[in-house]
């Protein structure tokens, strides 16, 4: 019996090794996501300032229609600050957060209506990324593209229909490509991508932009599920329970089943 | 009996006035006898026998927060999407019955699946258990139906174009295919009226029947008595009081084993609904957190994990693949011809052979790619006949059965990860020679499963007391 235990244990831990290799869904192929620094989002300032850049860069095109703006609360702001700073449309606090823009005329002007982002950061994950690393790579790769009927191209998101929301605070880049033939096959040439070349300059330096889209993608993540932390907090607790329950429920088992011979 | 001639209970203490009153009127006593206090199982269950009771805890669990989550979720195309966040984030606590609801759908299949693996390891299915078995199928079957109706009311992308793969499938069906389809989904596509329907057949239809089942499974498990890790019948050997010599009461022995068992599931569940809920994109799909689009196909449409390996087979049967799968049924049928006796089984062991081969000519893989999936879910019920080795528990079967059963299952994981990865010309061979391992575990089985040396089988159970 234990040994079947032990091989059935062993054949489910190399199935188990598998699925974690593979991607629940297969990934659209494109660039290397960079890790988003995954202690913002345990920062309330920096919660706080991309719910600011939140409401003033993305809540123009992009609606987040299941998030309220008192949820705000959850990240440490008052109604008050809420109402004085962060409410442009003339929504009240307990609404929820409406895009300045009409769906429609965004639909005439961009191609695509922008989606709603309540719950982006979950549904742009796949095989071996984060939704928040997709988003925090995705941000920072815009470049100046002529050939795009908006000027602008992205790396992780190739011929996007969004302009870059962030120029001012970027700046415009350009991206660097180099033609490189494949050392296999002589016929082959790929498209390489070398790097970005600063155009004209943001407000913000290359380490304050990265900076401030951290900030974003962590309010985005966060908006995603506002109960995330406490979901963490509380599971500590039940876990912590069921383990001393587990105890006394494997003891008062030992104490019935000592008559059984 | 009449209610006079019933003893006044004893033993509920302050109870006893008013259990003794019910007792007159209902057979409050002789049921709680039969199930539970003088239920006599065997002694000697081990790990595997945990996951009968688990099941009815997450079945518990699904009723109890569905019906909670109905309170709030609204069976709309316009509005489902929407509700299923407003109880995310709006309705207190709502997230928690959520993650519950979904967590426990795959909890579900995965204590089933293990549960249908202990009936398999130590032949639970045997004489006189076929009953059982078939009432367990048939609670199989109602799952897979309530899982695939749930899916579709969060109202994602996965959800919608899932429904929309699976709805099509019965389109294979000849002559009658498309109406059928149709029929389900009650529009040319699926849309608000298919939305309205499985939300039907997912809150009332299909949890009445699957209740009843689970009460019929249990009722015949009870007239039959529970098999065990050796296979032997207890009640074969009785004491002086007609009670079974390796038979303890069901309560309160296995009520309290079993609340270990409750405690190490909860600890695996709460552990994975309150750290991982979407646990890497399997319990909740990525795509699904998108607004279904019935103008927005999705690059990649895969079903959730308890159904790839059902699925992968469903993608393994192509048309170059539809000859070698009537050479391997032609097969087992010319296997059938030779051995059985009777002029009846080589007339129907021909005669299907004849059949297949002109359903083959005849009908298109896409058909039979229907038929594979159905046939290797269906085959289940009929493992109480394919099982004709001597003895029931693999503890006395010759050892190579039990690497057979480890290939098998093998085999069925790697069916599971195909069926969710992209398609690709490996994954297809490997899927297709998966299918043939499947099929050939369960149709050769009357012949292997009589093979080898058995051991001898004891007359008692084995036991060692703690």
């Amino acid at each position: 019996m234990n040994k079947l235990l032990a091989r059935l244990l062993a054949a489910l831990t190399v199935g188990a090794a598998m699925l974690v290799g593979a991607p629940a869904q297969a990934s659209e192929g494109g660039i290397h996501m960079d890790s988003f620094p995954l202690s913002k989002l345990h920062d309330e300032a920096a919660l706080q300032r991309g719910a600011k850049l939140f409401v003033n860069y993305c809540l123009n095109c992009h609606s987040a229609a299941y998030m309220r703006y008192n949820r705000l609360r959850d990240i440490g702001l008052t109604e008050q600050q809420v109402t004085d700073n962060l409410l442009f449309t003339g929504a009240k606090v307990g609404d929820v957060m409406k895009a300045s823009i009409d769906p429609k005329q965004a639909k005439d002007w961009f191609g695509a209506t922008p989606p709603d982002l309540t719950v982006i950061a979950r549904s742009r994950a796949g095989a071996g990324f984060t939704g928040a690393d997709y988003l925090y790579t995705y941000l920072r790769t815009y470049y100046q593209d002529n050939t795009k009927a908006t000027g602008w191209n992205n790396l992780a998101f190739p011929s996007v229909a969004m302009p870059h929301a962030l120029w001012q605070l970027q700046g415009v880049r350009r991206a660097v490509f180099e033609e490189q033939k494949d050392p296999h096959d002589e016929h082959k040439v790929a498209h390489v991508f070398k790097g970005f070349e600063q155009v004209t300059p943001g407000t913000l330096s290359a380490q304050e932009y990265d900076n401030a889209v951290g900030d974003l993608v962590a309010y985005l993540q966060w908006m995603g599920e506002p109960a995330q932390g406490l979901r963490v907090r509380l599971g500590v607790w039940v876990l912590l329970f069921l383990a001393v329950f587990m105890v006394i429920a494997w003891r008062l088992n030992a104490a019935y089943w000592k008559d059984v011979k | 009996m009449a209610a006079v001639d019933k003893k006044p209970v004893t033993g509920a203490g302050p109870l006893n006035g008013v259990a003794t009153w019910v007792d007159q009127r209902f057979p409050l006593v002789s049921l709680w006898e039969d199930h539970l206090s003088k239920y006599y199982a065997p002694k000697n269950f081990n790990f595997w026998y945990f996951f009968g009771s688990l099941a009815l805890l997450v079945l518990v669990i699904q009723i109890v927060t569905g019906i909670f989550l109905v309170m709030h979720y609204k069976p709309d195309a316009n509005l489902a999407f929407a509700s299923v966040e407003y109880i995310m984030r709006d309705v207190p606590w709502g997230w928690l019955i959520r993650y519950m609801h979904s967590t426990g759908a795959s909890a579900f299949f995965i204590v089933v699946y293990l549960h249908m693996f202990r009936g398999l390891l130590y032949g639970s299915y045997r004489k006189p258990r076929e009953l059982v078995w078939i009432f367990g199928c048939l609670i199989f079957l109602c799952l897979m139906g309530e899982a695939f109706f749930g899916y579709l009311l969060p109202w994602g992308q996965m959800s919608y174009w899932g429904a929309q793969v699976i709805v099509n499938l019965f389109a294979a069906v000849p002559l009658v295919g498309p109406d059928l389809a149709l029929l389900i989904r009650g529009d040319y596509v699926v849309g608000d009226a298919t939305l309205n329907r499985f939300f039907s057949f997912h809150v009332i239809a299909i949890p009445l029947v699957l209740i009843g089942l689970v009460a019929a499974h249990i009722i015949a498990l009870h007239e039959v008595g529970s098999n065990n890790p050796d296979g032997v019948e207890i009640k074969a050997k009785k004491d002086a009081n007609g009670i079974p010599l390796d038979g303890i009461p069901f309560h309160p022995y296995y009520s309290v084993h079993d609340l270990v068992g409750v405690s190490g599931f909860l600890l695996v569940f709460t552990a994975i609904l309150f750290f991982a809920p979407e646990f890497g994109g399997y319990f909740l799909e990525y795509n699904n957190f998108i607004p279904a689009d019935p103008l927005k196909t999705p690059p990649h449409i895969a079903p959730v994990w308890y159904f790839t390996p059902f699925y992968s087979m469903l993608r393994a049967t192509t048309a170059e693949f539809l000859l070698p799968l009537w050479i391997f049924f032609a097969l087992v049928l010319a296997l059938a011809f030779v051995r059985s006796r009777g002029g009846l089984g080589k007339l129907l062991s021909a005669g299907a052979a004849v059949v297949l081969a002109l359903g083959f000519w005849a009908l298109d893989a896409k058909f039979w790619g229907v038929v594979v999936m159905g046939g290797s879910v269906v085959i289940f019920f009929f493992l109480p006949w394919l099982d004709q080795s001597p003895v029931k528990s693999i503890r006395y079967r010759p050892k190579w059965h039990m690497h057979l059963y480890l290939v098998f299952v093998a085999f069925f994981l790697v069916l599971g990860y195909l069926g969710i990865q992209a398609p690709s010309q490996v994954g297809e061979r490997v899927s297709q020679v998966g299918t043939i391992v499947y099929f050939g575990f369960f149709l050769l089985m009357p012949w292997w499963s009589r093979w080898g040396t058995f051991k001898q089988v004891p007359d008692r159970v084995t036991f060692h007391g703690h």
